[in-house]
């Protein structure tokens, strides 16, 4: 067990965790953090998706370690108070959700594509892996190219 | 109890429904459901008679209550799981009470002793429309009438508008102001009829979900997201095959570790509790057992195919002098795999229980639990939460049966979660099976059409291996959704030890599926095109309409490269019809991808179209899926793929890239359309397959 400090949403926190515990469980078990979703545990359906100095990760399968005095956003952080982000905001005008429970980690994927591409093509949006069993893919798609659209013209 | 008021004058050729008061300090009005009211000719008064008050309960009825915060609260007694059902009934309330849609809630109602809490068979819009109109629309005539009667004005010169009723000379008063008069009028003075669907404002509307903001800001609660105070994580040691059974346990080393609480042995394996998921993970690791091979180890898929094949009915003889387009399909089994794992908290105690978690059958759950903790069924309470996806997969509730029984055990509240190898090795599955199809042409047409099918069966105890016959079942064709002549068929099946369970569009699913591939090969043999062959065959209006619109807007024969093709199917069920065009790209037959997808549906009275296209988008995903690629391998009594790593739901590069939904205006009842999708899907996926590859596709998953 050791102590280990990071910026989650823009605030400093401190946990006692084993080195080799999951940013995941840090985040929902420890600190009430229940954004982003197990529905996997080994990184491939990506529904925990967040970001790690701004760079998309799957916290399932980062330890905590791997954090210290590191930046740590998860979906709750990616609002500026009552401002969605352009994501977020692009979700909500295309309705894309259904059940929601992989949309935390698809926003989270969507916005750190965004953030390194700011116009994607659709070869950009297919390497997306998250996987969202209800199917919304034609809406993802579309509202990433919403929001890729309305960050350029604002 | 006599109903306060039924709709309107009677008129036989509609249903109605009657509303009750509930004695409350605010307005409280409430609605059987489960089944209709008596027929408008026996049905009571309309107005002037006595009122009576339900008190104490709201069992088998909606209830509806406008709080002093001019808030809207009925407590559903259904369950969200992506399909939009609570949006769906907001939009219903709001329409007839002229409330702001923000202003209506809609919880889910915890598990009831009696009447109809079941959500399944897309069923829940139609169960609904009647009832949760009249509902509002009986609240909304009592707040006019409090309101005329503190102005002192006729009541039929008031408006309703934006959770307030509005008067002539522009005075309003919120519903808030005036629930505790209105819980106390009996007889309104205007009418509590339902608006005809004229003057629908909300009902029709595309209208986003009443959750998506929860949803998008990562608010929106599913059950292992809840925080019961004491409830420790919790997770299950199973065994590598399907029902292998526990011959020894050393739990020491797991006991040892930091943070675990609990070690417990229950039918399906071992729990551990602890202080978080990666200790009780760990923990799991740790312990030390030795598994006997379950019951079906002497079998991998190989041998079930063998059997299911041997398994289906015989074909019956050909009429003379026809000619024979035949089929066999192979369909594998099927991981449900929603995204939110089987997750229940339990706090069991001596003399009652409390449970979380997310369910198509709270009412089945809560008697079961309670006969398996000794209790009464009164001393369980199951609060019902939303679930992250199901796909048939809630129907049953293990993990919520798993979580009483460790928390029993272990004398403390548990959270409880299944893994994602627990789910796709252990969890509930589409049966696989086999078909056999012939349509027997003649004169240039399909005189006989015949579906032989056989499927696995889930047995209890020690695999019965023998093929047995089941009785004639009845076949989606047998509704005469074509003109084939003489339609027949039967149903087989062998029994396994294996969990399944009904998958979206249940049986529809492979059937029709099978059913729309031979319907192109016929269309073949013919030398027709298979939408004009459709056209000239199809009985219904309605999904003739359908395959029009398909065909039409996704530009049906449209020239396309070598190697791509365009397919289409259709499907009726759930009182609603529909159609879908699939365009694929196969110019590698080995890794193809539907490019575009054309749906159209008449489901009568579209209450959200933006929903309802939601959920044929969401189809359209299971038909690309299923046909394509998703599918679970049986390797000697063990389910061969444990995550999305390998069991190949598609992903965003497997999803069309365009996706139209074309909703037919229709004013009738609403039918279901949850599932309605699916069978079409797949089977326009399958067509726009063959046509681009020239090949015949027989076994799914295609890439398996």
């Amino acid at each position: 067990m050791s102590s280990y400090s990071f910026v989650l949403n823009g605030e400093p926190v401190t946990v006692e965790a084993p080195a080799d515990m999951p940013l995941l469980w840090v985040l929902r078990d420890l600190l009430g953090v229940t954004g982003p979703k197990y529905g996997c545990g080994v990184g491939v359906c990506r529904a925990c998706t967040s970001h790690l100095d701004g760079a998309e990760i799957q916290p399932c399968v980062v330890p905590v370690a791997d954090c210290a005095d590191r930046a740590v956003t998860t979906i709750e952080g990616l609002a500026d108070g009552d401002t969605l982000h352009p994501v977020q905001q692009a979700w909500l005008d295309r309705d894309v959700a259904q059940c929601g429970f992989c949309q935390p980690g698809q926003i989270m994927a969507a916005a750190a594509l965004l953030a390194r591409t700011p116009h994607p093509t659709d070869a950009d949006i297919d390497r997306i892996e998250n996987v969202c069993r209800c199917g919304t893919y034609t809406r993802i798609r579309e509202a990433i190219k919403r929001a890729a659209a309305d960050r350029s013209s604002s | 109890m006599d109903p306060t008021e039924t709709p309107g004058t009677p008129r036989p050729s509609r249903r109605s429904f009657m509303v009750y008061s509930v004695a409350a300090a605010t307005l409280t009005v409430a609605a059987p459901l489960g089944c209709d009211a008596p027929p408008a000719s026996g049905a009571p008064e309309t107005s002037g008679g006595g009122d009576l008050l339900v008190t104490g309960t709201d069992e088998e009825m909606l209830v509806l209550e406008v709080t002093a915060a001019s808030e809207v609260v009925v407590r559903l007694p259904r369950v969200e799981v992506g399909q939009g059902i609570t949006t769906a009934v907001a939009m219903m309330i709001a329409e007839e009470l002229d409330a702001r849609l923000t202003d209506v809630r809609i919880p889910l109602a915890d598990a009831r002793r009696t009447g109809n809490q079941y959500t399944g068979g897309s069923s829940s819009v139609s169960s609904l429309y009647g009832p949760a109109r009249q509902l509002a629309a009986t609240a909304r005539a009592r707040l006019v009438t409090a309101a005329a009667r503190r102005w002192g004005v006729p009541a039929h010169t008031l408006r309703t508008w934006n959770t307030r009723v509005v008067a002539r000379d522009g005075r309003t008063a919120t519903f808030g102001s005036l629930t505790a008069s209105a819980a106390r009028i009996r007889t309104p003075d205007v009418p509590s009829r339902p608006k005809p669907a004229s003057r629908h404002r909300v009902i029709g509307k595309p209208t986003t979900r009443i959750d998506a903001r929860d949803i998008v800001t990562g608010a929106a609660k599913y059950t292992g997201d809840l925080a019961v105070a004491g409830a420790k994580p919790t997770v299950v040691a199973r065994p590598p095959t399907l029902r292998g059974g526990l011959v020894s346990l050393d739990d020491t080393a797991a006991r040892a570790l930091p943070g675990v609480h609990a070690v417990v042995r229950i039918p399906g394996g071992v729990a551990v509790v602890a202080d978080t998921f990666h200790h009780a993970f760990q923990a799991r690791d740790a312990l030390r057992i030795t598994w006997a091979p379950g019951p079906l180890v002497p079998l991998s898929d190989k041998e079930i195919r063998a059997r299911l094949r041997a398994a289906v009915p015989r074909l019956g003889s050909a009429p003379r002098g026809s000619t024979r387009v035949e089929g066999e399909f192979a369909f594998a089994f099927v991981s449900h795999a929603p995204m939110e794992v089987l997750t229940a908290v339990a706090d069991v105690r001596s003399d009652r229980a409390e449970l979380w978690f997310s369910t198509q059958t709270p009412m089945d759950a809560r008697d079961t639990i309670a006969g398996l903790l000794g209790l009464r069924a009164s001393a369980v309470r199951v609060h019902v939460v939303r679930g992250g996806g199901s796909f048939g997969r809630r129907l049953t509730f293990e993990a919520a049966v798993e979580a009483a029984l460790i928390s029993k055990a272990a004398r403390r509240p548990v959270k409880l979660m299944w893994s994602r190898n627990d789910d796709t090795r252990h969890g509930r599955m589409r049966p696989a099976g086999h078909h056999r199809i012939r349509a027997d042409l003649a004169g240039g047409r399909v005189v006989a059409f015949q579906h032989m099918t056989a499927s696995v069966g889930e047995s209890a105890d020690e695999p019965g291996l023998t093929a047995q016959t089941g009785g004639v079942r009845p076949l989606p064709s047998d509704s005469g959704l074509y003109d084939f002549g003489r339609v027949s068929g039967d149903s087989g099946g062998i029994e396994l030890p294996i969990p399944l369970g009904a998958w979206r569009s249940v049986d529809s699913g492979t059937m029709r599926t099978a059913e729309e591939i031979v319907v192109d090969e016929v269309a073949a043999a013919l030398r027709q095109d298979p939408v004009a062959f459709r056209r000239a065959t199809l009985r219904g209006k309605a999904v003739r309409a359908v395959l029009a619109k398909v065909a039409a807007a996704g530009h049906w024969g449209r020239a396309l490269p070598a190697g791509t093709g365009q397919g289409v199917a259709v499907h009726e069920e759930y009182g609603s019809a529909v159609a879908c065009l699939a365009e694929i790209d196969a110019s590698d037959p080995d890794d193809p991808r539907v490019t575009k997808m054309v749906m159209a549906a008449d489901v009568g009275t579209a209450v959200n179209p933006r929903g309802l296209e939601a959920q044929l988008m969401g189809t359209a995903v299971d038909g690309i899926s299923t046909v394509l690629r998703a599918g679970l391998h049986i390797d000697r009594g063990a389910v061969r793929e444990g995550s999305f790593a390998d069991f190949h739901y598609a992903r965003q590069r497997h999803a069309p890239l365009e996706f139209e939904a074309h909703i037919l205006p229709s004013g009738g009842e609403p039918g279901g359309a949850g599932e309605l999708g699916v069978p079409a899907a797949a089977g326009a996926v399958a067509n726009a397959y063959a046509r681009a590859t020239g090949r015949k596709p027989r076994s799914f998953p295609l890439d398996f």
